[in-house]
């Protein structure tokens, strides 16, 4: 039974990777001497956008740019070029665009803290309105309060706060919904 | 305060349609160039012409010229072939080739049918001096000055509007600055 499930594991890891195999178009070979220059070479060509097909990493382009860019990256890593020079490379020919992790300058504050300022606008928006209704609640609430404790303890209380609200309960019970009345909801 | 709270929606509508109307024009395909108002990168190439022979920038003009990046296999150079060919046969403005990512022969054939409307054509068969243009694509198209340094570039076909509007004018500026 453990070995069933064993293969079953196994056939189904054949399959995941035979179907992810058309996503990596990448069909040229590089050698590498070290094994963390290879993941320095992955991790490089997913973060730089393909100039031409604008929604690809350069690890997934077919484009031929992206063929000479890949090139380019395991030329100057292999050369020993430190990541920092490799990015430097790309963005003075093709600019902020090659970047997926945009870097935080001028131009691109807004695209960096622009969710930030919604979440401010939304958070204060809901907040206000939170406010508002819990308020309102409150009120509803105090007037129970103040509707029970008259009856309990006596009506002078119940008289003096709730007077101009009764007045506005009669006139809605009325039918007459009144200007003073849409101004509060 | 009663009747703004109740357009806002519409207002809030309207800034979004504003920005997605603009973005319907907006042209992603073209990045902005980083190379402009720098000089021409520095090469060491073949001339399509004599095989064995470097071609370098001191073998470029010393007056404003077009450098047009083309291949064989791009159908936007055939369509902006004629303009060039008018350009040439007007004695406009010399234009220098950069046969970028294509056969020798079949870049030959090509100039051979259609017509060769370019004083040089720099062969970049590897697509190395492309990177450096910040080439991604043919066609693509710069204007360097008289002191090699890149003043303009135009990515995707040159139709006879972009020649008027765009090409020729800073064509003219370049000479005025240079003259005076």
């Amino acid at each position: 039974m453990r070995f069933l499930s064993l293969a079953g594991g196994f056939v189904l890891g054949l399959a995941v990777l035979f179907s992810s195999a058309p996503a990596t178009a990448q069909v040229d070979v590089f050698e590498f001497d070290t094994a963390e220059q290879e993941q320095r070479f992955r991790q490089l060509s997913n973060e730089f956008r393909c100039p031409m097909c604008q929604n690809a990493n350069l690890t997934s382009s077919t484009g031929g740019v992206a063929a000479d860019l890949r090139r380019e990256i395991h030329r100057m890593i292999m050369e020993g070029q430190t990541d920092a020079q490799i990015e430097e490379f790309m963005l003075s020919r093709y600019g902020d665009f090659v970047l997926y992790n945009p870097r935080l300058t001028g131009k691109t504050i807004l695209l960096w803290f622009g969710p930030l300022l919604f979440l401010i606008v939304g958070g204060w928006v809901t907040y206000s309105i939170i406010r508002r209704s819990a308020g309102k609640g409150d009120l509803a609430l105090a007037e129970a309060d103040v509707k029970t404790v008259g009856k309990e303890e006596g009506a002078e209380k119940t008289v003096e706060i709730s007077a101009a609200e009764r007045e506005r309960l009669n006139r809605l019970l009325a039918g007459i919904n009144t200007d003073s009345d849409a101004d509060k909801s | 305060m009663k009747n703004l709270k109740l357009y806002l929606p519409v207002l809030v509508f309207a800034a979004l349609a504003v920005f997605m109307w603009r973005g319907l024009y907006l042209d992603s395909r073209t990045l902005p160039s980083m190379l402009i108002n720098k000089p021409l990168p520095e090469f060491e190439l073949r001339s399509l012409e004599e095989g064995d022979q470097l071609l370098t920038t001191a073998d470029l003009p010393n007056e404003p010229f077009i450098l047009n990046i083309w291949g064989s296999y791009c159908l936007p150079c055939l369509q902006e072939n004629p303009i060039f060919m008018a350009a040439k046969d007007q004695g406009v403005v010399p234009i220098i080739g950069l046969n970028y990512k294509d056969r020798d022969d079949a870049a030959r054939y090509w100039l051979d049918i259609n017509g060769n409307p370019f004083d040089l054509v720099i062969v970049d068969d590897s697509g190395r001096y492309g990177i450096d243009l910040g080439v991604y694509g043919a066609p693509e198209t710069f204007i360097i000055d008289a002191n090699g340094v890149i003043r303009y570039k135009h990515i995707g076909t040159i139709d006879y509007r972009a020649w008027e509007d765009e090409i020729m004018p800073v064509i003219r500026s370049l000479r005025e600055g240079g003259n005076s």
